[in-house]
């Protein structure tokens, strides 16, 4: 396989990924050559109308959906293959990928330690350790003082703060971001955005955030457009 | 961290509501398997307090407890003069239905000889029958106290003696009275019939007549060699101890083993269905929570233990709750309730069986979750 030379400090790289369900008349092509690349502290944003491919897009990075058809590297290390394809996937999400949910997905029977702390446990981390990585977390992301709330007692913005410390337990070099700013008002928007801006710097991740949001686009590095399953569009945002 | 307690405590108020109304289920099925004892043991508790190696009874029978049983009263001199019988003592049992204090009482009369084998020797108070006539020795059960006087038959009887605990297989409390009670309770004629009789020049019938003979016989002598000699009189039969009990634990209460087993296959169905029916549907209500976890990162097989370790919870907490909620009541019950070690254990057993045949539904419509639905809206 050729390296591409343009892609030499891609964290996020795509080339022909192609993605159908379904044979015959029942066909769907979700996915249609699709190339692209996230550098390290990059933001992007993923637009595109309903049934534009987004979702399938971001199943496919998040190693949830195998693609059809292409070729796909997270983090300098090759998932897809045409016909190869990485087979621990789930440990693959769990050292390289953070998600952040429109919705923030806490577990509900978890406080907001506990729900960060979880992920930390599952990458093998001694209870302690996940615990105080935790609280460093959420007080770096000024939810230190919700660390003992359950998520129900959390505001939206506190919900998603907490929600962003989780994703970000196991340093991922790599975080999709599903409409993260769909359930909040614009102001807290913003900060949930910048805060990913500053995350993207400081820790030279790959952000790609999936937005309907206008308001949020300014904050975005770079913007891909999807239709029908192609990518429509790449520019600056 | 343990995700199953920490959903449990989550929502503690239902859990513990499910809990309770498993552990009332549950609690019947151990109910079930209680009285079933229950029954056995009511059955058992007469022979075996007769203490006998041998019953006599009539020819091709299987004796008083199981078939009507005749032999003549002078059975007992017969037996007791064969080689190897140390005692022997004449056994009736009937039962009749009298009223005390305006309470109805239904009682398994055995009658005996005083002094000789076959005497109720467990008495908890009073004394033994003393008179030839007219005094009883009660089961407490009964509620009869020491000096209090019962109506059976024509005749007005007092109570000398109490015993605890004994019963026929119908739960029935025992009266021992004096074998010439017993018979004349059994077999004289009502004064009017018997007058009948006299009228019509018919003679007395004989009522010597006894069900059975029971005998002790020497340790030294092996059961089979006197049952043997026996056995040579056409009109008589023999049980050993043993085969007397198989006909009251096989036999006469086959049918109620049989009723109590169904209805004990049918809850532990039911048990099984409404376990798998919870389990499913907290199961159902957590897919998003399943799908967040799966897309994090989590190994199905912890999720799998999530699952199947809240369902074995519920069911051990309220197996638990049910036997202790059985274990207070029991007494109450109007039929005996035996809790037997090994039929807790076995129930147990069979609880922590249909709790993991109860979460494959709710564990395999976890694993087929997509983690994608965590991301869909």
């Amino acid at each position: 396989m050729m390296e591409n030379p343009n892609s030499m400090n891609a964290l996020i790289e795509l080339r022909g990924i192609s993605k159908h369900f379904g044979e015959g008349e029942t066909r769907v092509d979700a996915l249609r050559d699709v190339t692209l690349s996230v550098g390290a502290g990059e933001v992007v944003g993923l637009l595109g109308p309903s049934g534009s491919g987004k979702s399938t897009l971001l199943n496919v990075i998040g190693c949830i959906v195998e693609p059809s058809e292409g070729w796909m590297k997270l983090d300098r290390e090759i998932v897809y293959d045409n016909q190869w394809q990485r087979r621990d996937l789930r440990r693959l999400r769990l050292e390289k990928i953070g998600f952040i949910f429109q919705f923030h997905n806490l577990l509900p029977f978890l406080d907001s330690t506990d729900n960060v702390a979880l992920v930390l446990h599952l990458a093998g981390c001694s209870k302690d350790e996940a615990e105080g990585r935790s609280v460093d977390l959420l007080e770096y992301l000024q939810a230190g003082h919700r660390k003992h709330a359950m998520p129900a007692q959390l505001s939206g913005g506190e919900a998603q703060r907490v929600a962003i410390a989780r994703a970000l337990a196991n340093r991922p070099r790599i975080i999709l971001a599903d409409e993260p700013t769909a359930a909040l008002d614009s102001e807290r928007a913003g900060i949930v955005m910048d805060l990913l801006r500053q995350l993207a710097a400081e820790q030279q991740a790959a952000i790609i955030v999936v937005t309907h949001d206008e308001k949020i686009i300014g904050r975005l590095d770079r913007i891909f457009r999807l239709r029908d399953g192609r990518l429509a569009d790449e520019g600056e945002a | 961290m343990n995700l199953a307690f920490r959903d449990i405590r989550h929502k503690l108020g239902r859990f513990v509501l499910t809990c309770l109304g498993l552990s009332l289920l549950l609690g019947v099925v151990v109910t079930m398997a209680g009285i079933y004892r229950g029954l056995v043991a009511d059955a058992l508790v007469l022979p075996r307090s007769v203490q006998a190696d041998i019953w006599v009874v009539q020819g091709d029978t299987t004796g008083p407890f199981g078939e009507s049983s005749r032999i003549p009263g002078g059975t007992r001199e017969m037996i007791a003069r064969i080689d190897g019988i140390v005692a022997a003592g004449s056994f009736t049992s009937q039962t009749v239905q009298t009223k005390h204090n305006g309470r109805l009482l239904r009682l398994q009369i055995v009658g005996f000889e005083p002094g000789r084998f076959g005497e109720p020797v467990n008495l908890v108070a009073g004394r033994s029958i003393t008179r030839s006539h007219y005094e009883l020795i009660a089961d407490r059960k009964t509620g009869l106290a020491i000096g209090d006087r019962l109506e059976l038959g024509r005749d007005v009887y007092t109570v000398v003696g109490l015993t605890q605990g004994l019963t026929n297989f119908s739960g029935d409390s025992v009266v021992y009275v004096t074998l010439q009670d017993a018979q004349e309770l059994q077999f004289d004629l009502m004064p009017p019939e018997a007058r009948r009789e006299a009228a019509r020049g018919a003679e007395r019938a004989n009522t010597d007549i006894v069900n059975a003979v029971v005998a002790r016989i020497s340790p030294n002598i092996p059961v089979e060699a006197v049952a043997g000699v026996v056995r040579r009189w056409k009109h008589l039969s023999v049980l050993s101890e043993a085969e007397q009990e198989a006909v009251l634990t096989i036999t006469v209460i086959e049918h109620a083993r049989h009723q109590l087993g169904l209805f004990m296959a049918v809850l532990s169905v039911v048990s099984a269905v409404i376990i798998a029916l919870i389990v499913y549907t907290l199961t159902m209500e957590k897919l998003r929570e399943i799908a967040t976890l799966k897309l994090i990162g989590m190994p199905d097989r912890t999720i799998i233990g999530m699952i199947v370790q809240q369902a074995l919870l519920m069911g051990v907490v309220g197996f638990l709750a049910g036997t202790a909620l059985v274990a207070a009541v029991k007494d109450w019950f109007p039929r005996r309730v035996v809790m037997e070690p090994a039929d807790l254990g076995m129930l147990f057993g069979v609880v922590v069986v249909v709790c993991l045949l109860a979460s494959i539904v709710a564990v395999r419509a976890a694993v087929r979750v997509d983690p994608a639905r965590a991301l869909a809206g």
